[in-house]
């Protein structure tokens, strides 16, 4: 079950193509799973960026950072996962808006793609706007443009398309007059945050992907919970998108980083482990 | 060597060695040790063999109590576990988790001086149940032949365990469709294993799986498939609802949010289901309070604050709203509690959480409660004293507080009925308003017991059994003759 079929490194960031015959039928666009690499894993959770129903297998850009994604970016194509749960979270509501414009940085590159699609096949004009410190960081790129009007690229140090963030195009496209009726974006927080700020004077409708804590993603803990508008709500079950202008980002920021000595602690252990195993080795 | 009455009358109740708090409070290994088989035996010697058997009445599912524990005088265990059975699928569960001092000991004639002196019913249910299940004594029971029916089952807690069992020994063919990665329910993701030892859960778990139920783990119903596809698409013919309540309240003060303060559900769930008290081997992060506070007096609030003592907490406050005789959790958690030394602050209710600048809990301001008039349930309601607040420091605040019913199946279900709260409406039998689709336990009831689970899941198996018994008389042809093998796609 749930065997690691494709697997590629993009950078830090790796393609993980599983089967999950199931999950492939019933997922739609902006919905996620939660993941566990062995029985001793954390559940995280993983937006799917692709599927295919003939095959069965979905598609997971998993951006490695601690020890979780660090032990599924160690997986090898035959391995199997030992969870794999979903689809979870509401889907993106996809209509005919007009024109639709998609940020997405790190894994969000990857997970503006079916929501693009769908909004593509909704009829929209599909503006796809993704940004990565270097060029060579992107990834997804054939699919992408595949199903927008236009793909607009930001980049750090300016090798590819503008030189800054998604934002900084958001914001250059607004200027200039460009009429968006419906934004989405997918990534770290700062730039959900930042992109926001850039819609909220125009009042475009914005979604964003909230990436707050979770654990069982069913709505029975509360750990994923946000503050929008006023009102708490269970990212993994009311969410993930929420409304841009109305999110709490001081407080998710802040109830992100919960863990950030445990993260630190275990993720030095595991490196202490890993030399240790190179030495018995002899590698080392 | 029959006993007199009065001979019977002399014997003091047994009660079950247990590891001393200030070992336990160290560990997550069981509490009570159980009994030796002459500690059995001798308890069992106690029970009258009343003729009006009060205790059957007091039994939510009737298990012949007298009979089993005469039994256990004869020194048939095994015999003893499976007269249980009859009416009690779950015994080493129950023997460990019932109210028993409001259900069967409760009205038992030699406590009704002294509730502690009851015959000790569920201690002796626990050790027959351990007994056959630890000498491998537990029978394979016999299985009808395959009717042809298939049965979904939703949610492998106590509730949806007691349908499945049931149903697989009348010849249909089951399958469990869970969430997590485990199955059990509460009792794996909620019950701490200091009282409710996984590996008890898994071997019924197993049990079943024997009789040839499949599970399928990781699986969210509502999401992955809608209760209609389960029909149309999966050829299920009926579909069983034990989902359970689900979602935690979280109690609106100011500072609800703060980093530090969970509900009891994540708390346990960490601890519990992904063992992150054995971290950093298992992986799940936990955060470990010096000074905890837990809000609310039942089980749920036992387990959280008995938690937090073995992970580490220097200190563990229990903020509960009512007096200590109205908290619902059972007698032996209190007790167990007070012994490890946590804290009780009656009568008392939080109004704010303070934090920190970098937003992390630090301590509470609470208002002190004085008891009322009687509410409808005859509890004398706790009010407010005006202006009598105190304040005390806490790094940690676990919220278990009572639940809410988890919409995700009945918003995906929108044509079966709920009541006002969410729960989803049947009738006695388990029937919900959708024809072929039964719920059961906590997702009906609200927060209940195990045994309540249970009871609804034994009732709802009767009645799938009679309706779809029905529906080939009425048809006259056997079902599932389209349905083939492989068409599922696990
Ligand atoms: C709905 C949703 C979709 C997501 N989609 C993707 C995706 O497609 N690709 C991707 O790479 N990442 C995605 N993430 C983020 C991903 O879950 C975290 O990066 C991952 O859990 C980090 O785990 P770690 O142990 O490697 O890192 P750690 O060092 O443990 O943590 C790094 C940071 O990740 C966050 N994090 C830690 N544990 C969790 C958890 N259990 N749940 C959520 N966040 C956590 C914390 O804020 C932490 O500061 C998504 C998050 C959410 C909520
Ligand atoms: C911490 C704690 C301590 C308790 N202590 C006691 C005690 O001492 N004595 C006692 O009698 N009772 C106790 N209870 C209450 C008791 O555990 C519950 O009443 C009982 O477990 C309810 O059983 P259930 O089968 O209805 O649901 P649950 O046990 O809640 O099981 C429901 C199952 O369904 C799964 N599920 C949920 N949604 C879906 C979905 N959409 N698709 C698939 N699966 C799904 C869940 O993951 C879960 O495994 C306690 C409860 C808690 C939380
Ligand atoms: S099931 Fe519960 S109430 Fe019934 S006899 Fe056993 S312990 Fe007592
Ligand atoms: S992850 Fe538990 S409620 Fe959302």
């Amino acid at each position: 079950m749930y065997e690691l079929i494709e697997k590629a490194e993009i950078f830090n960031v790796h393609k993980m193509v599983i089967k999950a015959p199931e999950i492939a039928h019933s997922i739609q666009a902006g919905q996620f799973v939660i993941i566990m690499g062995n029985e001793y894993s954390e559940r995280i959770p993983i937006t799917v960026s692709d599927w295919n129903t003939d095959t069965g297998a979905i598609t997971l850009y998993v951006l490695e950072l601690g020890i979780s994604t660090l032990e599924l970016a160690r997986m090898k194509v035959g391995d199997s996962l030992y969870v794999v749960t979903g689809p979870l979270g509401i889907p993106s509501e996809i209509k005919k808006y007009g024109t639709v414009a998609l940020g997405g940085g790190c894994y969000g590159i990857g997970g503006i793609y079916p929501i693009a699609k769908a909004c593509k096949e909704a009829g929209n004009k599909v503006i796809s706007i993704i940004e990565a410190r270097y060029s060579f960081m992107f990834y997804h790129e054939k699919e992408l443009h595949a199903v927008s009007d236009q793909v607009l690229y930001a980049t750090s140090d300016g090798s590819k398309g503008k030189k800054g963030k998604v934002e900084d195009v958001i914001r250059e496209m607004l200027e200039k007059g460009v009429k968006i009726d419906q934004a989405f974006f997918i990534g770290c927080t700062q730039m959900l945050e930042r992109c926001s700020e850039a819609t909220r004077p125009y009042a475009i409708p914005t979604k964003v992907a909230l990436n707050s804590i979770m654990l069982d993603g069913t709505g029975m803990c509360g750990a994923c919970r946000v503050s929008v508008g006023g009102e708490t709500k269970f990212a993994c079950v009311d969410g993930p998108e929420f409304d841009g202008h109305k999110v709490d980002w001081k407080e998710l920021n802040r109830r992100r980083s919960a863990y950030t000595e445990q993260e630190s602690v275990i993720y030095q252990s595991y490196s202490h482990e890993c030399m240790a195993e190179k030495k018995l080795r002899g590698e080392l | 060597m029959e006993l007199t009455a009065k001979e019977r009358m002399a014997i003091e109740r047994h009660g079950m060695a247990e590891q001393p708090p200030d070992l336990r409070n160290r560990n997550f290994e069981e509490v009570p040790y159980g009994y030796t088989p002459e500690e059995a035996v001798a308890e069992a010697q106690r029970c009258l063999s009343c003729k009006k058997m009060q205790c059957i009445s007091g039994c939510p599912v009737e298990v012949p109590i007298p009979e089993f524990i005469a039994l256990v005088a004869e020194e048939k265990f095994a015999e003893a576990a499976r007269l249980i059975k009859t009416k009690n699928v779950l015994p080493a569960i129950c023997g460990r988790v019932c109210p028993q001092e409001s259900q069967c000991e409760g009205v038992c004639i030699r406590g009704k001086k002294d509730i502690t002196k009851a015959v000790a019913i569920g201690n002796l249910e626990r050790f027959v149940a351990d007994y056959e299940r630890e000498n491998n004594l537990m029978e394979v029971p016999e299985i009808k032949d395959k009717n042809g029916f298939k049965v979904a089952v939703i949610g492998s807690g106590p509730s949806g365990l007691t349908v499945a069992g049931d149903l697989i020994k009348l010849g249909y063919e089951v399958t469990i469709y869970e969430a997590f990665h485990r199955g059990g329910g509460v009792l794996v993701y909620g019950i701490p294993e200091f009282r409710m030892p996984k590996r008890i859960v898994e071997a019924e778990i197993r049990a079943l799986e024997d009789l040839g139920v499949k599970i399928y783990y990781n699986s969210v119903i509502g999401r992955l498939h809608k209760v209609d596809d389960l029909f149309k698409t999966l050829g299920f013919n009926a579909v069983y609802i034990g989902v359970g309540a689900g979602l935690p309240i979280f109690l609106d003060i100011p500072g609800k949010n703060l980093n530090g303060v969970f509900s009891a559900n994540e708390y346990l769930t960490r601890s519990n289901l992904m063992k992150s008290y054995l971290f950093p081997k298992y992986r799940t992060p936990m955060i470990i309070g010096k000074k905890v506070a837990v809000l609310g007096g039942g089980n749920v609030a036992m387990d959280s604050a008995r938690t937090a003592i073995r992970l580490g907490a220097e200190k563990v406050t229990i903020v509960y709203r009512r007096a200590r005789e109205q908290m619902p959790a059972r007698a032996a958690e209190v007790h167990h509690a007070e012994q490890e030394k946590i804290e009780f602050r009656l009568l008392s209710s939080p109004v704010e959480i303070y934090g920190n600048e970098e937003g992390w809990a630090t301590g509470m301001k609470c208002q002190r409660y004085e008891l009322g008039e009687p509410d409808e349930s005859g509890r004398q309601r706790p009010v407010p004293i005006k202006d009598s607040f105190f304040e005390f420091d806490c790094d940690q605040v676990l919220m278990s507080i009572g639940g809410q019913a988890n919409p995700l199946i009945t918003s995906t279900t929108p044509d079966m009925k709920i009541n006002k709260w969410g729960y989803i409406e049947t009738d006695d039998w388990g029937r919900t308003n959708k024809e072929f689709v039964y719920a059961g336990g906590d997702i009906v009831t609200g927060a209940a017991t195990v045994i309540s689970a249970m009871g609804a899941g034994r009732r709802a198996a009767k009645a799938i059994h009679e309706d779809l018994m029905k529906e080939t008389d009425e048809t006259l042809q056997p079902p599932g003759g389209e349905t083939e093998e492989g068409d599922e796609e696990k």
